[in-house]
């Protein structure tokens, strides 16, 4: 047994070595295979979607049936109209919310208000659009804009309202106690040392949201409806993105599949810009880093 | 010195201090702070234990005690910070000022703008150096850009930081070294003209330089504030302090001067606390 002794701990280690370098492999796969959709999606959207990407696409009106051309202009402000009501609703009242229950949100109430808005969470968003069909468009007697709007900020809510309130959670106790400790009223130490800290954590918060919301399409159906005409009423049906997306990538005819990638793309190309627009805004804001 | 009254009447709201000629002629009546019979439980556990002590004005007053010993709670008594944690009972009385801080009728956050605080580890706003030494003032509604600058050169020159600082005050403070932050925190409390100035282990979180500075600091600031400092470190109290107030297992053991004290303690417990016998 004594002269095998080195050997032993040699073998374990070559054993070790090896378990430690599959692992390692098998994460590094699992990284490399996150990055694949996102690859492929842009790849194919790129491919199929560039060749009707011109300026007609943003500037013009769809064409009726059967006539070449045209572009889907309405969509695209339609797109920024009801996701920007949606916004104009959930950024408010979620990270109001957020705050409340990080800062505030003990007892039954607040376990309650969490409770929510993880189960809303996971509300498919085609039943989100039904339950905004049902508080807007049946009481307003026509499908809207405002109704779109409202789908999308019932979506918004939840991620916004959760990730608040984590993000306001790790600001660290040492701030509130230096504000508080000059002399700061609660709320104004929240309200000036507290959200500020924790501002950059709220917008990729709320990007994340509006990001999910901007490609919603089921919700939009049965609320914003569509519009082949150009519209900013914002009591009248408008049109969307996804929704033309699902419409002209059902069509039968070729030119309207094309577009329908080139509105897949634009939409991509939008949110990115609209994340990236925010992020910056928030670095440059004082005390970013 | 000569200024410093000057500045303190030019704030708003700030009551003219009354004591300010009896202070300056007769001997000091009374303690700027005063703890009597103060009892504190977190939830069930008692962290004070009848805690009875002095603070005179114009002095540093260091507490001394191994960790666990209520000598952090102790402190954050003199500016009610206790209040911020759930489930905290107090029964005893402290006073600061002449005033009974644990009455009802108390504003906390009047008594925490004449009771600064430093805390253990820097902790500066995320935002420029000069919106955490006007953070205070704005507080009290202090707009006049010219007036906040002026504070602002007179605050850091009192934390011994304006040199450092002059030309990058629109920076974010988190550029600053650890022991540059800690005197912009210090700066911080300075800049509403506190009376007390309580400080938290103000250096345990800092490289021997650093504390070194902080020390001369205090001992400069003693001439114009009522300093407490808290601390594990029983060389720095006994370098900065005039006096020491050493607290074991919630209780007071003994108090007094600070040489006296370390030369000659009365209690057996304070005595084999200092040889480093325990703790």
């Amino acid at each position: 047994m004594s002269p095998g002794q080195p050997s032993l701990p040699q073998g374990l280690s070559l054993l070790r070595r090896a378990r430690g370098d599959t692992a390692l492999a098998l994460c590094w796969v699992s990284a490399a295979i996150v990055i694949v959709p996102l690859a492929l999606i842009v790849w194919h959207l790129l491919a199929r979607g560039l060749p009707a990407f011109d300026a007609t696409f943003f500037t013009h009106m769809p064409k009726p049936v059967g006539e070449p051309g045209g572009g889907m202009a309405n969509a695209i402000v339609g797109t920024l109209i009801v996701v920007g009501i949606g916004a104009l609703i959930a950024v408010p009242v979620g990270v109001g919310a957020g705050v409340w229950l990080a800062e505030y949100g003990k007892g039954q109430f607040a376990a309650i208000v969490r409770y929510t808005a993880d189960v809303l969470a996971g509300v498919p968003s085609i039943v989100v659009g039904v339950a905004a069909y049902g508080l807007v468009v049946v009481p307003m007697q026509r499908f809207s804009a405002i109704a779109g709007g409202v789908a999308l900020a019932i979506l918004m809510l939840p991620t916004i309202v959760r990730a608040t309130e984590e993000v306001v959670l790790l600001v660290p106790r040492s701030y509130r106690e230096a504000a508080l400790a000059l002399g700061a009223p609660r709320w104004r130490a929240i309200q000036e040392v507290v959200i500020p800290a924790a501002a950059a954590g709220i917008v990729t918060a709320v990007v994340l949201a509006i990001a999910r919301a901007a490609g919603e399409t089921a919700p939009l159906l049965f609320t914003a409806l569509n519009n082949r005409f150009w519209s900013t009423a914002l009591d009248q049906p408008m049109a969307s993105l996804p929704v033309f997306i699902y419409d002209y990538a059902r069509a039968p005819y070729e030119d309207w599949n094309r577009q329908a990638w080139t509105g897949a793309l634009t939409l991509l190309i939008v949110v990115t810009l609209l994340s990236g627009i925010l992020r910056l805004t928030i670095r440059r804001a004082p005390g970013g880093r | 010195m000569d200024t410093f009254p000057v500045i303190r009447t030019a704030l708003p709201e700030r009551p003219q201090p009354a004591d300010a000629e009896a202070k300056t002629s007769g001997p000091p009546a009374e303690p700027r702070i005063a703890v009597r019979e103060l009892d504190l439980w977190y939830g069930s556990t008692q962290a004070l234990k009848s805690v009875t002590v002095d603070v005179p004005d114009r002095s540093v007053t260091a507490i001394i005690g191994p960790s666990g010993c209520g000598k952090s709670t102790l402190l954050r008594c003199f500016n009610r910070m206790n209040d911020t944690i759930a489930g905290v009972r107090v029964k005893g009385e402290v006073w600061v000022s002449g005033q009974d801080i644990y009455a009802g009728s108390t504003d906390v956050v009047e008594l925490r703008r004449r009771v600064g605080m430093v805390f253990q580890r820097p902790n500066p706003f995320p935002k420029s150096i000069f919106e955490n030494v006007v953070y205070g003032l704005r507080l009290l509604g202090v707009r006049d850009r010219s007036e906040l600058e002026s504070r602002v050169e007179h605050a850091l020159r009192r934390a011994a930081l304006w040199e450092e600082a002059r030309d990058r005050l629109g920076h974010s403070a988190l550029q600053l070294s650890g022991g540059q932050q800690q005197r912009l925190c210090i700066a911080r409390a300075l800049a509403v003209e506190p009376e007390v100035l309580l400080m938290d282990e103000p250096a345990s979180a800092l490289d021997p330089s650093a504390t070194a500075r902080i020390e001369e600091l205090v001992l400069a600031l003693k001439a114009s504030y009522t300093i407490v400092v808290v601390t594990h470190n029983m060389q720095q109290a006994a370098r900065v302090s005039d006096r020491t107030a050493f607290m074991l297992n919630g209780k007071l053991i003994e108090r007094g001067e600070t040489r006296e004290m370390f030369t000659r303690p009365k209690e057996k417990l304070t005595e084999d606390y200092i040889t480093g016998r325990f703790g």
